[in-house]
């Protein structure tokens, strides 16, 4: 089946198959409702049949400590004590943002191995995927794990696969909060601006809405209370971007550079065509003092049958 | 040897050079492929996207490793020195295959000289920001920004690594004499008074005596 929703394909400098405009979904996180029952992580490794190896405890709640590449999503639980000693318990499903600026399709050097439909969803092709990890570099969020096991990139589809078919990420299907929740990017916009306004009547004056613009906004976004200081949950970045490096590396220098490389053999070509080579005269190249006579090497002899 | 050559390289240092050219082309021919998509099919000649991610940090190591056999053979050989800044000036009367007011130079002239330091220190970085960026084995020891700095200067090191030896090969196409000499060794004496006096006055003085 072709797909005709794809805006963006990694290493591609043509558009790719774009004609079939699909709104712009989003995941909404509301971080204030999520009990930390972690549900979302087994239904996530139930609908992509995932088995990540049983790690050891930590020290905290958090399990997986990490994401991994059979881990799509983990709960980042922090403790913070806020100024007048009180104590909040700060969970955060952590994942892919499916950026609409995404860094690790950016860094891609494999065509197609990394693409973004129409609805926003930024989507790992394995089989294409080379196993370089320049996505994990072009990633502002920390987000992609190469496999040990197959040397694949991996992270969370967005359930890519249940949303062309009309459903809900597995993740939202099963919150038993409904703290995650999902529909188009409008729609989750405005449920949080709902949302925001009930924490700001209660007492949340920073509460605020995640949809960073340094990467042109997310589609999976965090409803925080302290929406000032995103770092505060588990280091979610204050101001999101794909690095500078990562830009300089992989924008207008890379074609630059290959014009360069191109403009520097045809610059040898034209030289060699309009100066010419430089040739050692071969007449002089006979250093050596000749002895003014000619002499004969006594064997090798002529013998002429006219001759008496 | 015919009475009118002289060695100007050993076999040895003819081996090690072509061992690196060759090394620096597979190792140029798979970066090149995960350099621009417009070269993604390069990745082709190595059996694909994974096989040139697997071999090309093996590729390039093994540049660098023989490159330093070049490097403590010439090394000496490769001071700035003497006439070299009178050379470096007139370097447009060389360009244009004119010999009036050029200096006579030993055996490397400072444009080759600069090519040295140029391979030494781009594949320094090659080498040191490549085992950042590799993935397998080495990139879980470097922090986000480490690599990302790292990726960024492997690309403009072999950039000019890149450029570098396009201008060594072109070199060498220009001036008729010096692939022969990498090849077989041996230069005519015409040839090496012509391109390198002071080498050629070094060698033929030490012969006499």
């Amino acid at each position: 089946m072709a797909t005709q929703d794809i805006i963006a394909r990694s290493a591609t400098t043509t558009p790719a198959p774009s004609i079939r405009q699909v709104e712009e979904v989003a995941k909404l996180i509301d971080v204030s409702k999520c009990i930390g029952c972690k549900a979302c992580q087994v239904a996530c490794s139930e609908w992509n049949e995932l088995r990540d190896e049983v790690g050891s405890n930590h020290g905290t709640y958090d399990n997986p400590i990490d994401l991994t590449a059979d881990s799509w999503t983990v709960m980042r639980f922090t403790e913070h004590e806020k100024d007048d000693g009180d104590l909040e318990w700060l969970i955060r499903k952590d994942g892919c943002m499916h950026c609409a600026d995404p860094g690790c399709l950016k860094a891609c050097p494999s065509p197609g191995a990394i693409v973004q439909y129409a609805n926003g969803i930024v989507d790992f092709n394995q089989d294409k995927c080379i196993g370089c990890g320049y996505c994990v570099t072009g990633c502002p969020f920390n987000v992609p794990r190469i496999s040990q096991d197959d040397k694949k990139a991996y992270k969370c589809t967005l359930c890519s696969d249940r949303v062309s078919v009309g459903m809900e990420p597995a993740c939202v299907k099963t919150c038993p909060t409904s703290a995650i929740v999902f529909g188009s990017k409008d729609d989750m916009q405005r449920h949080a601006d709902e949302r925001i306004a009930d924490l700001k009547s209660r007492g949340y004056e920073h509460a605020g809405l995640y949809d960073p613009d340094g990467v042109g906004g997310t589609h999976v976004m965090y409803v925080l209370h302290h929406a000032d200081k995103p770092s505060l949950y588990a280091g979610l970045p204050d101001q999101p971007v794909i690095s500078p490096m990562v830009s300089l590396w992989k924008g207008i220098t890379k074609p630059l550079a290959l014009l360069a490389m191109g403009a520097a053999v045809l610059g040898g070509f034209f030289h060699y065509v309009r100066v010419g080579p430089q040739r050692v005269e071969e007449e002089q190249d006979e250093p050596t003092v000749e002895p003014a006579a000619h002499q004969q090497d006594p064997a090798v002899q002529t013998y002429d049958p006219k001759q008496p | 040897m015919k009475q009118d050559e002289i060695q100007r390289y050993n076999a040895n240092e003819r081996s090690n050079h072509w061992a690196v050219a060759i090394l620096f082309i597979l190792a140029g021919l798979s970066g090149l492929a995960l350099f621009h998509p417009a070269l993604f099919w390069l990745s082709n000649l190595f059996g694909g996207g994974p096989w040139t991610r697997i071999l090309h940090p093996f590729l390039g190591v093994a540049m660098f490793v023989l490159f330093l056999g070049l490097v403590f053979r010439f090394w000496s050989a490769n001071y700035f020195s003497g006439n070299d800044g009178l050379w470096l000036k007139n370097i447009g009367k060389v360009m244009r295959n004119q010999e009036d007011g050029v200096p006579p130079i030993g055996k490397y002239n400072p444009g080759q000289k600069l090519l040295f330091w140029a391979l030494l220190v781009s594949m320094l970085v090659l080498l040191v920001s490549g085992i950042v960026i590799w993935r397998e084995y080495f990139s879980h020891l470097f922090g986000i920004d480490v690599i990302r700095l790292a990726a960024l200067a492997h690309a403009f090191a072999a950039f000019v690594l890149v450029l570098a030896i396009i201008v060594h090969v072109y070199a060498a196409i220009w001036i008729k004499g010096s692939f022969g000499a990498m090849l077989s060794g041996k230069v005519s004496h015409r040839w090496a008074r012509k391109h390198h006096e002071l080498w050629y006055r070094e060698v033929t003085d030490r012969k006499r005596d």
